[in-house]
């Protein structure tokens, strides 16, 4: 009895462990399983998330690449910038140190208030800025006391610094932080205080500027301490631009034009190189790197001079008589008149019934004598012999009403008007009245003072068809497309014989004995080589506004007694020397107190003076090693 | 055993010399322990990046004082074991309520009471106390008792009670572990499997009232664990973490002392309750089977011991220790693996752990206990047998 029920027990026992025992086995395998399954199967996925979470990237941020001007004279460079920093968990205590460090540098309460809220949000090992931009005075003064306050570190940054301030900054705009549209994939855009070229050759070199990131590996803990670093990759520094600009033509021109909203293009008829590049008023490309205040913007925006805009390629301008060249050269080509043939000027042109005025009753004039007088009446006469197509041709050749390739933003192409385009844009026939205007520059003809400055180029060159360049080549810089073509450069087909012609007029313009309407622009210079030089050019005044019947019928108004952007535009194109022509220059100044002739020939004539004493196409450029000793002391 | 043949008498009896004891403990399975207990202080010193402090060397210390334990448990005869198994149920049941009260007035969990050499942690030794008590409790009725329903009613009880208390402090894993302890002693102790059933259904049903009484840490490793991108910089941080460090481990492991999760802290609990993440990490699937194979040889010594018992209690005791060991690395592994939620589970003989490892030691003398004095006849109501 009892054994028998104590086998049924053991019985029990038995089975049921068994169960157990196997329910425990399955169970186990389970285990197996899902280590296999997690260990083999998924192993790939897990290593990689495991490398994810260890490794961190971080970029190091190459130097941008330096602008500098043809000789080597920084125009953009880095500037050194110590900032102090505090790593929280290396103080004693915060406010003891922030305290201590404000008795040798300046810290506000709001500083105090920054750190102490950013240590809190923060994990300790990350460093906090307390403030940037310190002095030389002060970095020293924090080294020195560097035992008294442990956590306390200085980090040397680099800002862009624009050496010449308000000298050339619509040339070379300026870099600013990133914005959305600027993500293009390139890693170093997305580090906090990367800045990126916003206008001008900052931002046509950007990419040649930036360099490449480099990037550092290192090994991180779960939260984000630095344990060791892993690997390096220093990335590559920005390339150096080196412009064509002479900083010191540039920055002469400026001042020439003083406070007047007015435009100056130089350049070399040879080669395209251009050597000044000025847009008045300018801005100081500082404060846009440090970052604008809203009320500095709101200055900036609002002054009717438009300071921001880059006038010398994205101003357009009617080019008044400047235009006169271009109809000359097509007269002479087309033949509708010879040099020697007169046209009667009375003061006014008839066209039916409608009444064209000249500025002056100039008698009886020849081409030469046309185009020194600026003779409306005979510039009317052979526009309506040529029609417009025909001059819109060579206003094209000599680079009017298009792009001149030097590629910065918001240059605009001018507008050089034909009879398709008035169909096509006004739906509106030609009319000869239409070719008339256009004959002395006015109407619908655009162009901006860089395409004027190529004209002049061109008529100086033997009509070759020079193309402007800012960037000097071999630099190892990648040239914008357009840039390359300049090598060999084509003819225009300009027969020499009409080039001279005009440049006879044009000479005339300034050195005619007597009486001319540019007899300002005569050159001064003392020195028995460069006595005899001259300049050649042709003035242009150009009208802003419709003159109504009634104003014509109460005679010229003096520019004084109108408001200021009704006056008329004040141009000049010229070249020098007349004998053997090196530089072309234009001249646009806004709503002048006088024409072409009495307010832009002068700028244009100191302006070229300077030019000629430098002769900066003739001095032998920089090699790039001069131009890194040229540079290398640190900037004031 | 035929060649001792002349010791069989005194073996039933129970009279047996201390050194003959001694030499019926099996040393292959003290062995087996050590092995273990080894892979432990390995990893205890790699947790510590190749330090004897603060981990590995306690942990050796205490093992060697667990080991003298476990020969002494081995040693007792097992009547007495049984005559105070109650006693020794009660006392921890009244420490786990004194942990739960003091918890209540200092208005903080604590699971431990300071004894000066160690925090005793009444949870842990509570694991096999439930398991002492049932197995004195079923070895005292028939089988006929069992299928009384009030016969039941004293050893749920036994379960509640402690269940509770674990429950309260709160400890969920622990409890999970002490009920189902409690399950497979009274299933092996007999009783009807639809009986399991109804309880189980009961339990159930019960989910809801038993949610409202989880606190809210606890709702929040449930929910996380069943949709585990709920929350995956919080809670679910932990086990994605854990499942990165396994399976990165691959084959080979990255090396002893090479795990980049471990050591780089994206593994919490390293040294305890993830310790098995980081073998995984740093020995590969073949360290961690390994490790499994050894507590599989363990459980095979328990069950063999087990079957081999010719008392209901030593069954009992020698099967329900077992199954405990076996929850306690099932959970553990199970939970770094994210099958299981989060629970606080240590890795038995491995994490790092003063009251875990001296219970484990206690729960490897006991199953000595019943090895050693397999063959002593005991009164079906306890107690020395005259027969």
């Amino acid at each position: 009895m009892m054994i028998n029920r104590d086998s049924e027990w053991v019985r029990m026992f038995n089975r049921r462990a068994a169960v157990l025992a196997g329910g425990q086995a399955v169970l186990v395998s389970a285990l197996v399983g899902r280590l296999y399954y997690l260990q083999i199967v998924e192993s790939d996925r897990y290593m990689m998330l495991a490398e994810d979470n260890r490794i961190n990237m971080q970029l190091l941020k190459p130097p941008r690449g330096r602008i500098l001007d043809r000789f080597g004279q920084p125009l953009a460079i880095n500037q050194q910038n110590f900032s102090a920093f505090i790593v929280p968990e290396q103080v004693r205590t915060l406010s003891d140190t922030l305290d201590a460090l404000g008795q040798i540098i300046s810290l506000s309460e709001l500083d105090h208030e920054r750190v102490k809220k950013e240590a809190s949000r923060k994990r300790g090992f990350l460093p906090i800025t307390v403030r940037e931009n310190l002095t030389w005075d002060e970095m020293s003064r924090i080294q020195v006391n560097a035992p008294d306050l442990p956590g306390v570190t200085i980090d040397l940054g680099l800002t862009r610094y624009y050496p010449q301030h308000e000298n050339a900054a619509h040339l070379l705009g300026y870099v600013a932080a990133v914005d959305e549209a600027d993500l293009t994939g390139d890693p170093l855009l997305q580090l906090p205080g990367f800045r990126a070229g916003k206008e001008g050759i900052e931002k046509v070199y950007d990419m040649a500027l930036r360099g490449k990131a480099g990037a550092s590996q290192v090994e991180v803990n779960a939260y984000g301490r630095i344990i060791r670093e892993l690997q390096r990759d220093e990335g590559e520094p920005g390339a150096d631009v080196v412009l064509t600009i002479d900083e010191r033509i540039q920055h002469y021109a400026a001042e020439r034009l003083g406070p007047e909203s007015a435009s100056v293009v130089v350049l070399d008829v040879h080669t395209g190189d251009l050597l000044a590049l000025v847009s008045n008023p300018s801005f100081d490309a500082n404060a846009f790197s440090r970052g604008l205040t809203s009320e500095e913007w709101k200055t900036l925006s609002t002054d009717d001079h438009k300071p921001l805009v880059n006038k010398a390629v994205a101003g357009q301008y009617s080019p008044g008589s400047t235009f006169k060249l271009v109809v000359t050269l097509a007269a002479l080509e087309h033949q509708v008149i010879s040099p020697e043939q007169t046209v009667s000027c009375n003061g006014r042109y008839m066209l039916g019934n409608y009444v064209k005025r000249c500025h002056k009753v100039h008698g009886s004039v020849n081409m030469t004598r046309a185009i020194s007088m600026s003779c409306d009446v005979y510039f009317y006469e052979i526009a309506r012999r040529l029609g417009v197509d025909k001059i819109a041709a060579m206003a094209r050749r000599l680079g009017l009403g298009e792009l001149s390739g030097i590629g910065l933003p918001g240059e605009q192409r001018g507008l050089v008007p034909t009879e398709a385009w008035k169909k096509a844009a006004r739906n509106e026939r030609w009319s000869t009245g239409d070719t008339l205007n256009v004959g002395i520059g006015q109407g619908d003809v655009l162009t901006t003072p860089l395409q004027l400055a190529i004209m002049a180029a061109r008529v100086a060159n033997g009509g070759l068809a020079v193309k402007p360049r800012l960037v000097r080549p071999a630099t190892g810089v990648d040239q914008p497309p357009d840039a390359q073509a300049e090598t060999a450069m084509p003819s225009l087909g300009i027969s020499e014989k009409h080039l001279a012609i005009l440049r006879q007029g044009m000479s005339d313009v300034i050195n005619a004995p007597g009486f001319t309407t540019a007899a300002v622009a005569r050159l001064r210079f003392k020195d028995p080589e460069r006595r005899t030089w001259t300049m050649s050019g042709k003035t242009g005044t150009a009208a802003v506004r419709r003159i109504s019947v009634a104003e014509r019928e109460a005679g010229p108004r003096e520019p004084g007694e109108l408001p200021w952007h009704l006056r008329d535009n004040a141009l000049f194109v010229a070249f020098a020397p007349s004998h053997q022509p090196r530089y072309a220059i234009a001249v646009v100044v806004d709503h002048a107190m006088g024409g072409g002739g009495k307010i832009a020939a002068p700028i244009a004539r100191d302006i070229m003076e300077r030019v000629l004493e430098l002769d900066p196409s003739r001095k032998p450029r920089v090699d790039d090693e001069q131009i890194a000793t040229a540079t290398a002391e640190p900037p004031a | 055993m035929s060649d001792i043949g002349f010791l069989t008498a005194r073996l039933r009896r129970g009279n047996m010399s201390a050194v003959e004891k001694l030499c019926q403990i099996s040393w292959s399975f003290v062995m087996w322990l050590c092995v273990i207990a080894t892979f432990g202080f390995a990893m205890l010193y790699s947790a510590a990046y190749g330090n004897w402090d603060p981990w590995a060397l306690p942990q050796m210390v205490r093992f060697v004082v667990g080991l003298g334990l476990l020969i002494a448990i081995a040693l007792i005869d097992i009547r007495i074991i049984m005559r105070y198994a109650y006693a020794f149920y009660f006392v921890i049941l009244v420490l786990l309520a004194v942990v739960d009260v003091r918890g209540v007035i200092g208005g903080g969990a604590q699971r431990w009471i300071d004894l000066g050499v160690i925090n005793l942690q009444p949870s842990e030794m509570m694991k096999a106390a439930i398991v002492l008590a049932l197995a004195r409790y079923f070895q005292g009725i028939s089988l006929d008792d069992i299928g009384n329903p009030l016969a039941l009613l004293a050893p749920l009880l036994m379960v509640l009670a402690p269940f509770v208390l674990v429950l309260l402090q709160p400890d969920l894993g622990t409890a999970g572990v002490i009920v189902m302890g409690a399950t497979v002693m009274f299933f092996l102790a007999g009783v009807r499997v639809w009986k399991f059933v109804t309880i189980g259904v009961a339990s159930i049903a019960a989910i809801p009232i038993a949610w409202s009484f989880l606190r809210e840490y606890q709702q929040n490793r449930v929910l996380t664990f069943l949709n585990p991108e709920r929350d995956s910089l919080g809670a679910g941080y932990h086990i994605l973490q854990s499942k990165i460090a396994l399976g990165s481990g691959g084959l080979f492991g990255k090396g002893f002392m090479q795990g980049t999760q471990s050591h780089l802290n994206f593994l919490p609990e390293r040294q305890t309750d993830f310790i098995f993440t980081m073998l995984a990490e740093e020995l590969g699937l073949v360290g961690a089977l390994t490790l499994l194979s050894l507590y599989v040889i363990v459980m095979i010594y328990g069950f063999a011991i087990a079957f081999r018992a010719r008392h209901q209690f030593g069954r009992l005791v020698a099967a329900g220790i077992t199954s405990t060991l076996f929850f306690y690395f099932f959970i553990n592994m199970a939970m770094v693996m994210g099958l299981i939620p989060v629970v606080g589970v240590p890795l038995p003989l491995i994490s790092y752990g003063g009251t875990a490892l001296l219970n484990l030691m206690l729960c490897a003398g006991l199953m000595m206990n019943v090895w050693v004095h397999r063959d002593v006849q005991i009164a079906q109501r306890g107690g020395f047998s005259d027969l």
